[in-house]
């Protein structure tokens, strides 16, 4: 067995040609901008487009025209890119149009600092549409993570017709590290479900046993209607409150009730342990070597690596939490996602820590915060 | 052939609006032009404009103010043989302003209507880029400070190939909207509309009036002709057709064995242009010949030939969680100012750590074990240090050895750089 070296957003790149994704926009932003190299080389050789917007407004805009064609489509960004991305990620919530949105965080408020790590758009990310409905948000730990979560983000996109965001950041995305790619095998595929033939297609109807509509392009033989208005299954305008209050709770309902099918993460319990340590993205990897150095030291705690943010995987919280008095919650911001933590479970000693200084927690800062207790 | 107007429903402006007209003519113009409702998307953008998708039974898209034409922009790639007709009013045309600006640029084959009415007729007759100086608008005195647009020249003069503007009463507007579908390429009309419902409530326009003031504005040729080229898709797949299919990654298989047991770690401080990140890519390699796991941690700033750069690359027998690194085994300090953004780690080094200095640098107090290069007397160039000093840590037989360094390079780089890579090795020694 060898190893190949990549950083993780070239492994994001081929996870996304391997998912079938046909379609790229973006604007240059570091750290992201190497995701919109990679593709470029690779998507147009197998008959794919790959473009620059005149901004990300457009980028997406254009993400959001060609997925409606029938192509999977992904676009890439940074802290300011995402800001801009907001009014079209309402969009393809609402109207249902799926799309893989990779957030390679850098250290904010605002420009911020382009080359410097960060995951302070976390609660960004779920909560930055009008409207409030539930987005799909993966984060990835390391460079294996970047290929295979970018799989599965791809496929929860057919499979429930929504956005979903690779919450990715500058010290996973821009730094490499080795990965074997035949591990990996031939990924399993989803694609968006067409409607059975030999009926009227109407756009927004709802299949008796799915919560999410049947697809087809605009293009084919069959019309089809796309709209950001508060729409019918018709795809036309509604102001009946009954219909509205319904396509409303579907949009919710369906990706709520479905998280316990994608609750990505990595689980490490320890027998004895009275504290759990609960963190994403590149933190979880200083929680492993913590988690490690604790069980050595014999004052062992339990780890919860979680790879699926939103929605909240709130049983496998629970669950993984279920034994233990305390939860350690650890991100790279001011707290952010220890708000859920807190939210869902009233019954535990919830502590946090954070830091937003462009430099990554250290395994040490973790030991000493579970035990200065 | 039939009409594609939606019967179910029909058009809902206000009674005198031109929209209505044009609606009619669009009709009018799929009907002479053969079109089937799947063979057209009609994309709209907001406010009265915004309702032209419904009249009609094509293909649909209704989305966000401006942004009606990066829609059409990923429909039309993704289907080239769909005629993609765009509407938008005088405010999509402002607020999208730089969607326009890359539509004329690109000549992408999409037909803009831009339904001129001088304001914005569904908030209250607010003005818009194309609101004269002198008119009466819901925005109080702030349009007499803003001059209105010339969509044709403005959109000319960014590149569109074909850009006309006449009255929504013109005579031909049927064929005026047939030839611009037809032109393969990014067409825009300008076509001028009275908004009965609040422009014209306070100004006076009229089609007669439309009619003279259009006539005093400069001719246009149509197609522009110094503005003609290839259409956009088209040329994009005749150049994507010739781009040259990526291999997958290769796989470094393990051949060597390394000098030292256990996880190592090694800091490059050095400069921006110094190649700092290479030599830690070629580090990584020498380590994945070594059956080794590794990871790359890069620091830099925006600048790009200025500032620090600094690379931290750990190799290591087990899996690699933290990838900062506290304590180095080896550091190469080859630039003054990586050594002042790291000086804090000096003084956690201790005499089984290396570092190999470039001579004219000044070095915090430390503790490790210190090799001063004289990389002038060498003749090594700044940005070849910190390659030419992974050749001296392999002749030292730390971390790794020349062989694992030999194929990391063989494995980077081709030809020419390959000589010279080798050679910056070889010729790096111990001062």
């Amino acid at each position: 067995m060898g190893f190949c070296l990549m950083e993780g957003n070239e492994a994001m790149a081929w996870g996304a040609v391997d998912s079938g994704c046909r379609f790229f926009a973006g604007y240059p932003i570091t750290p992201a901008t190497t995701i919109f190299n990679a593709l470029l080389k690779l998507l147009p050789p197998l008959g794919g487009i790959c473009l620059q917007g005149e901004d990300e407004i457009a980028s997406i805009g254009y993400c959001l025209g060609a997925s409606m064609g029938g192509l999977k489509v992904m676009t890439a960004t940074s802290g300011p890119g995402i800001s801009l991305y907001s009014e079209h990620i309402s969009f393809a919530i609402g109207s249902e149009i799926p799309i893989v949105i990779v957030d390679v965080q850098r250290l904010g408020p605002s420009t911020g600092s382009a080359t410097r790590g960060a995951d302070g758009d976390i609660q960004f990310l779920r909560w930055g549409n009008s409207g409030g409905l539930p987005v799909i948000v993966l984060a990835p730990v390391d460079v294996k993570d970047c290929y295979s979560l970018t799989v599965e983000a791809f496929n929860l996109a057919e499979e429930f017709r929504c956005p979903v965001f690779i919450a990715s950041n500058k010290e996973i995305a821009m730094t490499r590290e080795n990965i074997d790619m035949d591990a990996f095998g031939i990924p399993r595929i989803i694609d968006r479900s067409s409607p059975p033939p030999g009926r009227p297609f109407i756009p927004f109807e709802v299949p008796s046993d799915s919560r999410t509509p049947y697809f087809l392009p605009i293009g084919g033989r069959t019309i089809v209607r796309q709209t950001s208005s508060t729409h019918g299954p018709d795809g036309y305008i509604t102001t009946d409150s009954d219909e509205i209050a319904g396509i409303q709770d579907r949009l919710n309902t369906k990706l709520l009730s479905a998280v316990a099918e994608f609750s990505f993460h990595e689980s490490f319990p320890e027998e004895d342990a009275d504290t759990l340590l609960l963190a994403y993205g590149i933190t979880g990897r200083a929680g492993r070597d913590a988690y490690n150095a604790l069980k050595k030291s014999g004052k062992p705690v339990s780890l919860l690596i979680l790879k699926t943010l939103w929605p909240v995987p709130e049983e496998l919280i629970r669950e993984k939490a279920g034994p233990v008095k305390r939860v350690v919650v650890v991100e790279m911001n001011l707290g952010q996602y220890v708000r859920e933590i807190e939210r869902i479970l009233p019954d535990k000693k919830i502590d946090f820590l954070g830091r937003m200084d462009g430099k990554l927690i250290t395994p040490r800062q973790i030991e000493e915060v579970v035990f200065d207790v | 052939m039939s009409s594609l107007l939606n019967t179910s429903r029909p058009p809902v402006f206000c009674p005198g609006c031109s929209h209505d007209r044009i609606t009619h003519a669009l009709d009018k113009a799929f009907l002479n032009l053969g079109f089937q409702g799947e063979d057209v998307v009609i994309v709209t953008d907001i406010g009265c404009s915004g309702l032209f998708d419904t009249f009609f039974n094509t293909h649909a898209f209704h989305g966000l103010h401006g942004r009606a034409l990066t829609y059409a922009t990923g429909l039309k790639m993704a289907h080239p043989e769909l005629n993609v007709i765009v509407t938008m009013g005088d405010g999509g045309l402002g607020i999208g302003g730089a969607h326009i600006l890359s539509a004329c640029r690109r000549n992408l084959d999409l037909t803009l209507l831009v339904l001129n009415n001088f304001n914005f007729g569904m908030t209250g007759g607010q003005f818009s880029a194309t609101t004269p100086l002198n008119a009466l608008v819901g925005s109080g005195f702030l349009n007499r400070m803003e001059r209105p647009i010339d969509v044709c020249q403005v959109a000319s003069s960014a590149g569109a190939p074909y850009a006309k503007r006449f009255s929504s009463y013109a005579k031909n507007l049927v064929e005026e909207m047939e030839n611009a579908i037809r032109f393969e390429g990014f067409s825009i009309l300008d076509i001028w509309g009275i908004c009965p419902g609040r422009y014209t409530k306070r100004n006076r326009l009229t089609p007669k009036t439309i009619e003279d003031t259009l006539a005093k504005m400069p001719s246009m040729k149509n197609p522009v002709p110094e503005n003609l080229r290839k259409e956009y898709g088209r040329h994009y797949r005749e150049l994507a057709a010739h781009q040259k299919p990526v291999q997958r990654p290769t796989t470094i298989e393990r051949q060597f064995t390394p000098p030292e047991a256990g996880r190592k770690e090694v800091i490059i401080l050095g400069s921006a242009g110094q190649r700092i990140i290479t030599a830690g890519e070629i580090l990584c390699l020498a380590g994945l010949a070594a059956g080794l796991q590794t990871t790359q941690k890069n620091e830099y700033n925006i600048t790009v030939l200025r500032g620090h750069s600094i690379t931290e690359v750990i190799l290591s027998p087990e899996e690699i969680g933290y990838t900062g690194i506290e304590r180095p085994d080896v550091v190469l300090a080859l630039s003054q100012d990586g050594v002042e953004r790291r000086r804090h780690i000096f003084e956690n080094l201790d005499d089984q750590s290396l570092i190999i200095l470039g001579k004219e640098i000044d070095l915090p107090p430390c503790n490790a074990e210190v090799h001063p290069i004289d990389f002038k007397a060498l003749k090594i160039k700044p940005h070849d240090r910190a390659l030419a000093s992974l050749g001296i840590l392999a002749k030292l037989s730390r971390i790794i050895h020349p062989d694992m360094l030999e194929s990391a390079i063989k494995y980077r780089f081709r030809s020419a750089v390959l000589a010279s890579a080798q050679d910056m090795v070889e010729r790096a020694k111990i001062g």
